[in-house]
């Protein structure tokens, strides 16, 4: 992009999210397209006081098979904390923390880390340390330790491929 | 509720056992509330309500206003994007709060802080 391209429009997926959610919320018509086109501009210059990093996609074609693994986990967790609930809370295990070394850096993909371990019903992300990694998550039944050890690096492998 | 006379039996069934999933799931979210002893256990317990007991509402919505063909069911897909994107950041807000709490408070069943590279970062 030239640089005056770049100046219009510093993050052009986010300006085309914001249009692309204006339209599906408020129907699409011309009036609606130029009204959300302004405030997509307005909203993703607003972003820039902020300086994100920009997050590079490199292997698009590994996303589905991420949110496929995700789906079923957690559906698989939604089951399994249920059950616990119905019980009163007696399980096989005992609740408490693990810590996990992280070797993930790109800050986009440990924001996607955090949310998926913490959307997961039993797995909650509770403290991250970015200089060296460590990562200490909560977990509502802990039988084996290594089990969720292994399940987050199978996260953390495919978020590297996508992101680094 | 207009139109949902229409609807065909078997898709009026199909809706309404995503609905009463989606609605038992999130009301045992809401029962772990109440049953789980830690503040750190009864983290988990609304991510329940907020994973598939929202998805399984959308999943109904979707069908049913699909099959009545009011319009294409998109509305469902930017609840699903918001919900999946803000209730986590609550709930680390939460949990990361409480363990300030309870290591300032010098707790013994929470773990101490992560030791880090830095040792500066952890002067305080």
């Amino acid at each position: 992009m030239t640089p005056l391209m770049t100046r219009l429009l510093p993050y052009p997926l986010l300006t085309a999210a914001l249009l692309l959610m204006w339209l599906l919320l408020n129907g699409f018509s011309l009036g609606h397209v130029v009204l959300g086109a302004i405030v997509a501009l307005f909203a993703s210059h607003a972003m820039t006081a902020l300086q994100p990093s920009k997050p590079r996609l490199r292997r698009w074609d590994k996303i589905p098979r991420l949110v496929w693994l995700v789906m079923l986990d957690i559906l698989r967790s939604n089951i399994a904390v249920a059950g616990i609930i119905l019980r009163g809370g007696r399980r096989q295990g005992k609740p408490g923390f693990v810590a996990i070394p992280l070797a993930l850096r790109d800050q986009t993909a440990l924001a996607v880390l955090a949310c998926i371990i913490t959307s997961t019903p039993g797995t909650a992300w509770i403290e991250h340390r970015s200089d060296n990694g460590q990562l200490l998550i909560h977990v509502l039944d802990i039988v084996d330790e290594q089990l969720w050890v292994d399940q987050i690096k199978l996260y953390e492998a495919l978020l590297q491929e996508i992101f680094e | 509720m207009s139109g949902a006379a229409g609807l065909p039996v078997w898709v009026a069934l199909i809706v309404a056992g995503f609905l009463l999933l989606g609605a038992g799931l999130t009301f045992l979210g809401a029962l772990g509330m109440l049953r789980l002893k830690t503040f750190y256990e009864r983290v988990h317990a609304p991510t329940l309500g907020t994973t598939w007991g929202a998805g399984a509402i959308l999943i109904a919505s979707i069908i049913h206003f699909s099959v009545l063909g009011s319009r294409l069911a998109l509305h469902e897909i930017l609840i699903t994007a918001f919900v999946l994107v803000t209730t986590p950041v609550t709930l680390m807000l939460l949990a990361r709060a409480a363990l300030y709490r309870d290591r300032a408070e010098d707790n013994q069943h929470v773990p101490p802080r992560l030791k880090g590279d830095n040792p500066a970062r952890d002067a305080h």
